[in-house]
């Protein structure tokens, strides 16, 4: 998780040199005095229009999370608005203005939780003491609800619409100071609340990047070096010229981030069709020196040679683990490995730009981070990140695969190549397959030692990842404070580096994803060594409640109380019994983890029959804190994070290199899961605890991977120790 | 030479290459974004439309074999009784996450529950495999199926 935390410092760090990182920026800044028919602003992300409809920004990306609607909840609550009366807009990327903007790490929730609810609270404030003005009478004596503002001595009521235009004059309150409402009286946050898109989306209208179209929009397709890294040696375009609709021809070559990562040829022209099947005549050769070696195979035979010998750096020590190992009662070991993952949204990646004859950029982007894109052109053609407009689109799937700038980059260098004119580019999907920032590979080879009296005592893992000058590439880190390290006393954590020429990135869930595999499903060994269960190793190892800090200040503290919550909940759930199967052919297992705040204890039931693994039901237990904001959508994300987890055991093949290229085409031999693999039912118990409500969109992924591996070893008496799970 | 298909009862003529895909047609000619690209190869679902009746991916389909032909697009889907039952109990049971596959799985619901008003399971599964969703939104899409297949029946009672 270091390289996620890398990256969200440097979410804050963008947010910090705007103002303060953990409260809006919104201070309520007031528009002029506005005319009775105009809405009033209240602040910068209520405005009140003449007949009490109520409009509000939803200021973070939507990939599908369910932002649009989850903040404009916790404004509309300490408002006090009926939500029937409720307009959501998107917001422009404005982090100056509104706060952070980027949809990552399920931080939207923790980020926002209070600050969005200061700012729905300091507008009702306002409107109060509009009213108190007017009528003469303290603010202590009046009550609000469904967007009006009551005096119950003198029976007296005033729409907030009517207040507005008298309400913006009024100077904004300390928003730390604001009260907010005791949640037993919430009557929006906590209530089913449906999509604000879902009407547009099931009637198609025109919502995502894809759909962007700006008055005289030209279309690009690029061609990209296979190689990733690769760069553009030259290239003969005066046949694709001759093509019908070609109207030009864009080298995309300086100054990209990474350096030179993304070179590729624009093919520009009035239909996208047109200029996508233009490609086959260009002639095009590139430099792929020093990056054409790199193979799946060659990854696999160095780590293999690596695993064997002494890890290359210490990621984390604490006693004597090889010691221990020689006095344990038992010592366990394994090797487990993971393979390259790409994103695979199923919106290709594209954008929507125009340079405008004045220098401006304006984009339509379907980007997860608006703010680093921003930056990143700025960097990139040398213009001043001011003299940008982004408009946020609907996101058709994130997943990690949007935080990336190139896409906006390579767009950017398009526009300005045709001024004035707007310009969209698309992937096609093996452009988008092939030039991913994947999920890194990786391989751990794991020991335990078990005292006699079935405690597990002493750990070792060396892993072996992607890195370079003693760094792990963008997400393929691991945590030192890993669990169980900190909370056993004899533990070496190893870890040596191979190179790469891809470029890695977060994929939901990064660097957890495959972590939980390898610890949860090593644990479960150690478990069976041990003579016990996976929750009862994990009971004993967790003990009474303690506090680990992690080793990554950015991070979280583990609290192993909250652990064994979950824990005891989904065993209590799933009727779990730790009595190992006897019906041939179906299979339970378990599996544990801490990710993005979130503690998730998952159980799956499956049925392994003519070598085909089904899964039954998936058993889900989280703690998020105090409050489910928006339990529909919670639902919706842990039964997607579930059916994604299951994904990634069994379902998706593994992005594989020959020569450095990626040889995956399409979802052919990339497949995505389909409703024939869905599990017949995700059932979904909370833990309630008295802590700041936590985010979802990835939390309730990791766990169900090792209950998987889990659950085929109690099925078969085989333990699956690569991802994806196949038995041979 | 210019072809004439209908889309969604409305009789249009487009003049371009016989060969474009009428995904890129409905995008691009017609103004009809609701229909999406996804993979290009028929192996997504994205791209769905009904073409006489049936669920075919408008990616793989060329214009000149739309000619003549009758079409409908999620723009159009609610005027059959059957594709307003679908994208009632779609609305109702919050079933898009990010969205965007929704327009094919819609059309491939409508097509399916169209031809078989009462689908068993494996009927839902036979009719709905082509159309992937990378939120795996499937667990509401059967939810919805089944709605959709009540009220049908209701409505036909």
């Amino acid at each position: 998780m270091t390289a996620v935390s890398v990256s969200r410092r440097s979410f804050l760090a963008a947010s910090l040199a705007g103002g303060a990182a953990l409260t809006f920026e919104a201070k309520l800044a007031f528009a002029a005095a506005p005319g009775a028919a105009e809405p009033a602003m209240l602040g910068v992300f209520v405005s009140i229009a003449p007949d009490n409809t109520v409009t509000i920004l939803a200021k973070n990306p939507e990939i599908g999370q369910g932002v649009k609607t989850m903040l404009p909840m916790l404004i509309a609550e300490e408002l006090d608005v009926a939500w029937s009366q409720v307009k959501i807009k998107q917001a422009d990327d404005n982090a100056d203005k509104y706060g952070p903007q980027f949809a990552g790490g399920s931080m939207t929730t923790p980020l926002n939780w209070l600050p969005a609810r200061q700012a729905g609270a300091g507008a009702r404030a306002m409107l109060v003491a509009a009213a108190a003005q007017q009528w003469s009478v303290p603010a202590a004596s009046l009550t609000t609800g469904e967007g009006m503002v009551k005096h119950a001595a003198s029976g007296r009521s005033i729409t907030y619409a009517a207040l507005a235009p008298i309400a913006a004059k009024i100077a904004a309150p300390d928003l730390e100071k604001v009260p907010l409402k005791n949640p037993k009286d919430f009557k929006i946050v906590g209530k089913p609340r449906p999509g604000v898109d879902t009407p547009a989306i099931v009637r198609g209208e025109p919502l995502f990047g894809i759909d962007a179209h700006p008055q005289g929009m030209l279309y690009a397709a690029m061609v990209k070096c296979p190689v990733i890294s690769g760069t553009l040696k030259s290239f003969d375009d005066a046949a694709v010229r001759k093509e019908k609709g070609v109207l030009a021809v864009v080298p995309i070559t300086d100054g990209e981030i990474p350096a030179g990562k993304h070179n590729a040829v624009a093919i520009v022209g009035d239909s996208w069709w047109r200029v996508h099947k233009a490609r086959e005549k260009l002639a095009v050769q590139w430099d792929t020196a020093g990056f054409d070696g790199y193979s799946t195979e060659g990854y696999a035979a160095q780590a293999k040679a690596l695993l064997g010998a002494t890890p290359a750096a210490d990621l984390f020590r604490a006693g004597n683990a090889d010691a221990a190992m020689s006095k344990a009662a038992k010592v366990v070991t394994a090797d487990y490995a993971y393979p390259f993952l790409a994103h695979a949204t199923l919106e290709p990646q594209n954008c929507t730009a125009v340079w405008h004859p004045d220098g401006k950029l304006e984009f339509w982007a379907p980007t997860q981070d608006p703010g680093t894109a921003r930056g990143d052109i700025a960097k990139v053609l040398g213009i001043d990140p001011a003299s940008m407009t982004i408009h946020m689109t609907r996101i058709g799937g994130g997943f990690g695969r949007r935080l990336m700038s190139d896409f906006m980059i390579q767009t950017a260098c398009i526009a300005k190549a045709l001024p004035g004119r707007p310009v969209k580019l698309l992937y096609d999907r093996t452009d988008d397959l092939r030039n991913d920032y994947f999920r890194p590979a990786g391989w751990h080879r794991m020991t335990a030692g078990i005292d006699a009296s079935g405690a597990l005592v002493a750990l070792k893992d060396h892993f072996v990842t992607f890195g370079e000058n003693g760094k792990p590439m963008r997400a393929a880190g691991m945590l030192a404070s890993e669990f169980p390290g900190p909370e056993l006393p004899d533990v070496h954590y190893g870890v040596s580096y191979l190179k790469t020429n891809v470029t890695t990135g977060w994929l939901r869930a990064p660097t957890s994803n495959a972590v939980a595999f390898v610890f949860q499903g090593f644990l479960d060994e150690v478990a069976e060594a041990a003579g016990t269960d996976l929750p009862e190793l994990m009971r004993r190892t967790l003990g009474a409640g303690r506090k680990f800090p992690s080793s990554d200040p950015d991070e979280p503290v583990f609290d192993t109380a909250r652990a064994r919550g979950v824990v005891d909940a989904v065993c209590k759930f799933a009727s779990w019994t730790g009595k190992r199967s006897t019906t041939p052919g179906k299979g339970r297992g378990f599996g544990f983890y801490f990710s993005h705040r979130g503690y998730f204890a998952e159980v799956v039931d499956l049925t392994v029959a003519d070598g085909q693994i089904t899964i039954d039901k998936v058993w889900v237990a989280g703690d998020i804190g105090s409050q489910v904001i928006n339990p529909l959508n919670a639902e919706h994300q842990m039964q997607g994070a579930v059916i994604d987890g299951i994904a990634q055991a069994l379902v998706w093949q593994p992005i594989e290199q020959k020569a450095g290229a990626v040889t995956q085409e399409n979802f052919g031999d990339f497949p995505l899961i389909r409703i024939n693999q869905t599990p017949g039912d995700v059932a979904i118990t909370w833990v309630v605890t008295d802590n700041p409500p936590t985010g979802l969109g990835e939390p309730t992924l990791p766990p169900v991977i090792p209950a998987i591996a889990n659950a085929i070893r109690d099925a078969t008496g085989k333990r699956l120790r690569s991802l994806p799970l196949t038995l041979a | 030479m210019a072809i004439s298909l209908t889309v969604n009862r409305k009789p249009r003529t487009v003049d371009v290459e016989p060969d474009k895909p009428l995904l890129w047609v409905l995008r691009e000619d017609l103004n009809m974004p609701g229909t999406k690209f996804g993979c290009g190869a028929g192996l997504c679902g994205a791209c769905t439309v009904i073409l006489n009746g049936e669920a075919v991916r408008s990616c793989q389909t060329a214009l000149s074999d739309a000619a003549g032909k009758e079409i409908v697009t999620i723009e159009g889907v609610t005027a059959s009784p059957v594709g307003a039952k679908v994208v009632e109990a779609w609305t109702a049971l919050d079933v898009p996450q990010c969205g965007y596959c929704q327009a094919g799985q819609i059309m491939s619901a409508t097509a399916l529950l169209t031809a078989t008003p009462k689908p068993s399971a494996d009927e839902v599964t036979a009719g709905m495999a082509g159309n992937v969703c990378r939120c795996a939104t499937y667990l509401r899409i059967q939810k919805a199926i089944a709605e959709a297949s009540k009220a049908i029946s209701g409505a036909a009672a």
